[in-house]
């Protein structure tokens, strides 16, 4: 619709303008705008449509910013992390972060053959919608299912990711007799986009943690006029889907997670002391321990900024190459994995997917905005990442061998009572959905297989 | 190398700088004058790219608690596209001596300033990050001429400043191991260079951890050492801070002080910066190497330009002191390079605590002065039971974390006193 990207485009223009003004009031004014100028579009039910489109110049100007990188020298270790398929943390050398060779070809790629215009078009082909809930405009992808009878699922993607990491599913989930499945398997899917991520607004006040967004969510649920649905996430949306259990509004049946948090208490107090796993440990539960205590150890250098110094992340705004490295560096198997498809082995995610997620930031302008979520969450949060939370509700989970850590069967057993399924894939990294849709999908069947009418 | 090669060299960030002694068994131990003088087309280039920032939206919070806030970043950053002259800067090194040696391998770029006065100590001066030399220069004058700042002859310094491997316009280390031991080393061989016999070595931030590794070295010559950012935290309050644990019993009134400033600190995420350099140096380079405005916020980010001004209300905090600093980091394209020093001592870690820094293994007199707007003030009885030799210790009422730049006449005359009697044994 139009008149939806029309005043998009006056939104994002009187940013500009404003931004040229004085600080303070440009940050003011580009707030009590944005909800304005979108409410023209609005329907009845507060639900409007929504047109996906990017002004040439804004890719114009990325292109020019990707020619005139200024590299850094190359990193001082023969960093083998990119090279390595997941074994024990004990094989993991020393890493400086993102190798420039693995940069300098996604610079290349970036800045010359790769075309952004085929990701706008799989995003405007699809039903986009914006509705506000709690003073924010929430973008989401709203895709029914031909099936009578398909069953609602809410799935949230995470950070790094986005609505695009989740693109890949939704054939499969919504059409299922296309993809392997009876009709029994349909689903009708929301997605949106977190606050401060992609299309949804960014809020101008503090207070949006991954609970807040839940509550949003079970909103947009009721106000889909869906009365029995369940919820799906990995990542941020893993949290933010385990917080909806917890409110468990009764519409709520069931949910499944990628990233399960199942961490018992005993666990993390043993990773808060630095110490080696506990003696008692079976097999899997004493991988598990490792896994989480190098990626304390190692691996939370970019979350540790973006929960404490998000706003310091001034250069991620301004230098592509500084997103496209910072996003790459989320977890160690993922980054191994999205460096060897810039080396020509595509497995699971190609050039091209993790392009358009690395664009989709930028053109959206969302690398800080979508960071504020680690702030939010330190301010508030109770539990770590991934630490039984107490969920009562039912629940399916899938442990990947490749994930931040694979959550053992035992620990999933005691921190889900109600646990509908336990997966334990062959193959898959952080980002399931995205990088193994079909895995993915067999796992959210199985989990939701007996909920659906 | 001409100096036009050298600069370009410089601003177009490439190794070309580290020389390539590793493999040569016999190093040129030459000291080669040196000028700095940056094209103008990297000027050019920078203005280009400060104009073209793309800024984020303000922070959602009143405060600096989620970093630096839009409204003092983009004023600054704006003078720095508009109207800031890096050619001040530039003639304000120039004015100095200033020299080009290559040290196990790589160019150590130092300035050295020799006193009039015959009797004059020698003293080798760290600075640290987001610091460079220019954080010193004020002492200049002072250390070097006393009897026109208020002291006598027998307060002379001889003055070396060396910029630090990876900093400013020294070479970058191409391989992994440049730490503060290998950095002491480097600057004992450096004082051996030129003709040094006896000598005292000072620092702060990184310059403390360097200096405290030359105590521990105790390299022929060197008489002793004064830090202003000490490593005095025992291990047991160490302990207790690692954990967030609760307050341990018994501490003294300065003692709870500094605890309480510690566990803030860690508590509030000042120490962040530090993490992520200290694990993955590279991915944050590949921003503030390709963004102004990106590189200005990381280094405003350091704790110790929280107090900071970079306004006109404050001459000596001016926008001008901070984009000299800021300038030198981008022309020489040192983003990436300087970080590494936080991953060479390991994971972020602060260099405060006495056990990781080997306190007790500084058998050399160590002087000690305690800044009140530094990250924490070390109270005496801490540095006691970790500077086994501690010859002098002394609070000061003004100066945060960089002392030299900020408070250069008290920092001066602070070392005047702390190497007083270090002196009296020539």
């Amino acid at each position: 619709m139009d008149t939806t990207r029309t005043s998009e485009t006056i939104d994002q223009d009187r940013r500009r303008l404003l931004g040229t003004a004085a600080v303070g009031i440009a940050a003011a004014g580009a707030a009590s705008l944005l909800p304005s100028q979108k409410a023209a579009a609005s329907t009845s039910d507060g639900i409007r449509p929504f047109t996906v489109s990017f002004p040439q110049e804004e890719l114009t100007e990325l292109r020019r910013r990707i020619v005139a990188t200024r590299w850094p020298e190359r990193e001082l270790v023969s960093d083998e992390a990119s090279r390595r398929i997941w074994s024990t943390p004990a094989t993991v050398g020393p890493t400086q972060g993102v190798q420039l060779a693995t940069m300098q070809k996604l610079m290349q790629y970036w800045g010359t053959e790769y075309d952004w215009s085929k990701c706008e078009t799989r995003l405007k082909a699809l039903p986009n919608f914006v509705t506000e809930i709690d003073g924010l405009d929430i973008h989401f992808i709203h895709v029914k299912s031909k099936h009578q009878g398909a069953l609602p699922v809410i799935i949230t993607h995470g950070w790094p990711g986005s609505v695009i990491e989740l693109l890949k599913i939704i054939d499969p989930f919504t059409n299922p007799t296309a993809h392997g499945g009876t009709a029994a398997d349909a689903f009708d899917v929301v997605i949106p986009s977190m606050p401060g991520y992609g299309f949804s607004g960014k809020p101008t006040e503090i207070g949006w943690d991954s609970a807040r967004i839940a509550r949003a969510w079970i909103v947009l649920m009721k106000r889909l006029g869906y009365d029995r649905y369940v919820a799906q996430g990995g990542d941020w949306g893993a949290l933010i889907t385990e917080q909806m259990a917890l409110i468990a509004p009764p519409e709520l049946v069931a949910i499944h997670t990628n990233m399960p948090g199942t961490i018992p208490p005993e666990i993390v107090n043993a990773l808060a002391s630095g110490g080696p796993p506990p003696a008692d440990l079976g097999p899997d539960e004493k991988r598990a321990y490792e896994q989480v205590a190098f990626f304390y150890k190692n691996g939370l250098g970019y979350a540790n900024e973006m929960a404490l110094r998000p706003q310091t992340l001034y250069g991620i705004v301004d230098s592509p190459a500084g997103l496209a490295a910072w996003i790459l560096d989320h977890d160690a198997d993922s980054y191994a994995l999205i460096a060897r498809s810039f080396d020509g082995e595509p497995e699971g995610l190609t050039r091209d997917d993790i392009l358009d997620n690395i664009t989709f930031y930028w053109l959206t302008h969302t690398a800080i905005s979508s960071a504020r979520l680690y702030w939010e969450h330190t301010q508030t949060a109770k539990a770590g990442f991934f630490d039984a939370k107490g969920i009562t509700i039912p629940v399916g989970a899938t442990a990947n061998p490749s994930e931040i850590y694979t959550a053992p069967k035992s620990w999933t057993e005691r921190a889900f009572p109600k646990l509908l399924h336990y997966g334990r894939t062959d193959k898959g990294c952080h980002f399931a959905a995205w990088e193994q849709p079909k895995i993915f999908t067999d796992e959210v069947r199985a989990t939701f297989k007996t909920l659906q009418t | 190398m001409s100096l036009h090669q050298l600069a370009a060299a410089l601003v177009f960030g490439l190794c070309t700088l580290s020389a390539p002694a590793f493999a040569n068994p016999v190093e040129d131990r030459s000291i080669r004058p040196f000028k700095i003088q940056v094209p103008q087309t990297a000027l050019d280039d920078l203005r280009g790219r400060i104009a073209a920032t793309r800024w984020p939206d303000r922070e959602t919070v009143g405060d600096q608690s989620q970093g630096i806030q839009l409204a003092k970043i983009r004023p600054l950053v704006e003078y720095w596209g508009r109207a800031y002259d890096w050619r001040t800067a530039e003639a304000k090194l120039n004015s100095l001596p200033q020299f080009m040696t290559t040290i196990d391998g790589v160019d150590i770029h130092f300035i050295h300033v020799r006193s009039k006065h015959p009797d004059a100590l020698p003293l080798i001066m760290t600075h640290g990050w987001p610091g460079s030399v220019l954080e010193l220069l004020k002492t200049v004058g002072p250390l070097t001429d006393p009897t026109a700042h208020g002291g006598s002859p027998e307060d002379a310094f001889d003055l070396v400043l060396p910029s630090l491997p990876g900093f400013g316009f020294s070479g970058k280390p191409t391989e992994i191991g440049w730490g503060t031991e290998r950095i002491a080393r480097a600057w004992a061989e450096l004082m051996k260079r030129l003709g040094y016999t006896e000598y005292v070595a000072q620092g702060g931030d990184w310059g403390s951890p360097v200096s405290n590794a030359m105590g521990r070295l105790a390299p022929a010559g060197l008489l002793g050492i004064h830090v202003n950012l000490p490593a005095v935290v025992p291990p047991e309050i160490a302990a207790v801070l690692a954990t967030g644990g609760p307050v341990p019993a018994g501490l003294t009134g300065k003692e709870r002080t500094a605890f309480d400033a510690l566990s803030m600190a860690a508590k509030m995420g000042n120490r962040s910066y530090a993490t992520m350099m200290g694990t993955r140096p590279q991915t944050i380079g590949y921003a503030i190497n390709d963004s102004p405005a990106g590189l200005a916020a990381w280094m405003l980010g350091h704790p110790g330009f929280s107090g900071w001004t970079y306004d006109d209300s404050d001459p000596e905090k001016s926008p001008d002191e901070v984009l000299d600093d800021i300038t030198l980091y981008w022309l020489t394209n040192t983003a990436t390079s300087s970080g590494r020093i936080y991953w060479e001592y390991g994971g972020g870690r602060s260099p405060v605590f006495a056990d990781p820094e080997k306190t007790n293994e500084v058998s050399l007199p160590v002087a000690i002065t305690v800044f009140p707007g530094e990250g924490y003030q070390a109270p005496e009885t801490w540095a006691r039971r970790a500077y086994p030799n501690m010859i002098y210790f002394h609070e000061v009422d003004k100066g945060g974390h960089f002392a030299a730049w900020e408070q250069p006449e008290l920092f001066s005359a602070e070392l005047r006193a702390a190497f007083r009697s270090l002196r009296q044994r020539n």
